[in-house]
């Protein structure tokens, strides 16, 4: 569980608001510029807001005077181009929020190798980033960012980067996926079409407020 | 004839870069080069050079590359001016380089009295001879770290930050590594100016053989003492040290990427 009370001066208009992301996939809709990044960048400590508070599970991560850094939160966040790490290997992406956890290397290649079934991915598990198309390179971010087992995970316009025929594979694939996550996962979009192919809650922000 | 003049031009450029190394190489037979570097001077000044430079690399990364990382992340106003700081050493002639940290760190400069408290002596020490190269070559390293560290983009840092790695592991495993071609290169371009180094070292540290005499300052007292086939044969020395370093550089910039 996920709940904030946020303020931020943004450059035309302040993002003001407050409510809270539940257990499972959780959509937030809205025109670009609307506010729905920085709230997510917010949320995983990437982003400092004026005011306000963020508590996941019943920890305070951000409220005046006290901030958790990003790595300290367990907010998993996947980047809307994916920000995959250009010189490492696929396996070694996927296991990289293990490693900083400290996990040993046997162990770690044993969980990302795992993942990388399940996304169908073990093809190309020696593979770099760069070599991989758009839809295998959505697949490794979101594997990377759930191997670490957070306790939340953002998808910042999963689909944007992807042409229509994969984002229409790709939006079931991480449908079904997300299912079967028992964490917040907060789906950012600026697509209707997106937020209705989730059987889930959708949040519709506008000028930086929430207009349900 | 456009083509032929930006040829000529071309040609004219490398040759004129190419002869005077040759000319020099020739100069000297190869058995007099090795009686050169084991002569008491030539093998002084030889452990002198690389001492002092691997002093002051590893001096230059230690403080440029927080430096260099901080102008390359932050927005903040005065940066333009740091900047500008950066490159002065680049522009301002050694010579003077070299007085103006004598009237820093020397017996009269402005740090003389804090320097005498502490017992430290500075200027015409081995220890000068390290900061002059540190002053004239640094700035090469710091440009091009700072281009290096531009050149990742920050949301790589960010998916690091998020994924649980703190701000130092992700500086070392994510930055250095997609920064390192152009970190190694700026390194070895300071380093190379460190060993050239000539001008600053012989105002502030002197030419005192064993305890400031550098390479570049041997060749130039053999030189001065009539000794031409002792300065010509250091001189091809610091030639093959500085393009041995170079290539090494480049196979490891190659193999990086």
């Amino acid at each position: 569980m996920i709940t904030f009370t946020i303020r931020k001066q943004l450059r035309s208009f302040a993002l003001d608001v407050s409510g809270g992301f539940a257990r499972g996939v959780n959509v937030l809709s809205g025109p670009s510029g609307a506010g729905k990044t920085t709230l997510l960048r917010i949320i995983a400590g990437l982003d400092v807001p004026d005011a306000g508070r963020v508590v996941i599970d019943d920890e305070v991560v951000q409220d005046a005077g006290h901030r958790v850094p990003a790595f300290r939160r367990g907010v998993a966040y996947v980047f809307q181009e994916y920000a995959l790490f250009p010189h490492l290997d696929v396996l070694t992406n996927v296991g990289y929020g293990l490693a900083a956890h400290g996990v040993a290397r046997a162990e770690r290649e044993r969980v990302a190798h795992g993942w990388l079934e399940r996304l169908g991915l073990a093809a190309v598990a020696h593979a770099r980033p760069g070599t991989l198309s758009g839809g295998e390179r959505q697949r490794v971010a979101l594997g990377r960012a759930l191997a670490g087992a957070p306790r939340a995970v953002l998808l910042d316009e999963p689909f944007a980067a992807l042409d229509r025929v994969t984002r229409e594979r790709v939006r079931a694939e991480l449908a079904a996926l997300v299912a079967t996550l028992d964490v917040p996962v907060v789906l950012v979009t600026h697509d209707d079409e997106d937020a209705a192919a989730f059987d889930a809650p959708v949040l519709r922000m506008e000028q930086g407020a929430f207009v349900n | 004839m456009i083509r032929a003049a930006v040829a000529a031009a071309a040609a004219l450029l490398i040759l004129f870069i190419v002869v005077p190394l040759v000319a020099l190489c020739v100069h000297v037979a190869p058995d007099r080069i090795v009686h050169a570097v084991t002569t008491p001077m030539g093998r002084d000044a030889l452990r002198l050079s690389l001492t002092t430079t691997a002093c002051s690399l590893a001096l230059t990364l230690a403080l440029g590359t927080p430096l260099a990382y901080v102008l390359a992340r932050s927005t903040v106003p005065g940066r333009s001016v740091l900047d500008a700081i950066i490159d002065l050493p680049i522009v301002v002639p050694p010579a003077v380089a070299g007085l103006a940290l004598l009237f820093a760190f020397g017996h009269f400069g402005v740090a003389g009295p804090l320097l005498d408290a502490l017992h430290l002596r500075i200027a015409f020490t081995t220890t000068a001879v390290v900061l002059a190269q540190l002053f004239v070559g640094a700035p090469f390293y710091v440009r091009a770290a700072r281009a290096g560290f531009v050149s990742v983009s920050r949301t790589l840092e960010e998916a690091s930050e998020t994924l649980g790695m703190g701000p130092l592991r992700t500086f070392a495993r994510i930055t250095v590594p997609l920064a390192f071609p152009v970190l190694a290169g700026g390194a070895m371009l300071a380093w190379a100016r460190a060993l050239g180094e000539f001008g600053a070292t012989i105002m502030f540290a002197g030419n005192l053989q064993g305890v400031t005499q550098t390479l570049p300052l041997a060749v130039y007292l053999g030189l001065q003492s009539g000794d031409l086939e002792l300065s010509a044969s250091l001189a091809i020395v610091l030639v093959a040290i500085a393009l041995a370093v170079a290539g090494g550089v480049r196979v490891l910039e190659r193999r990086a990427s």
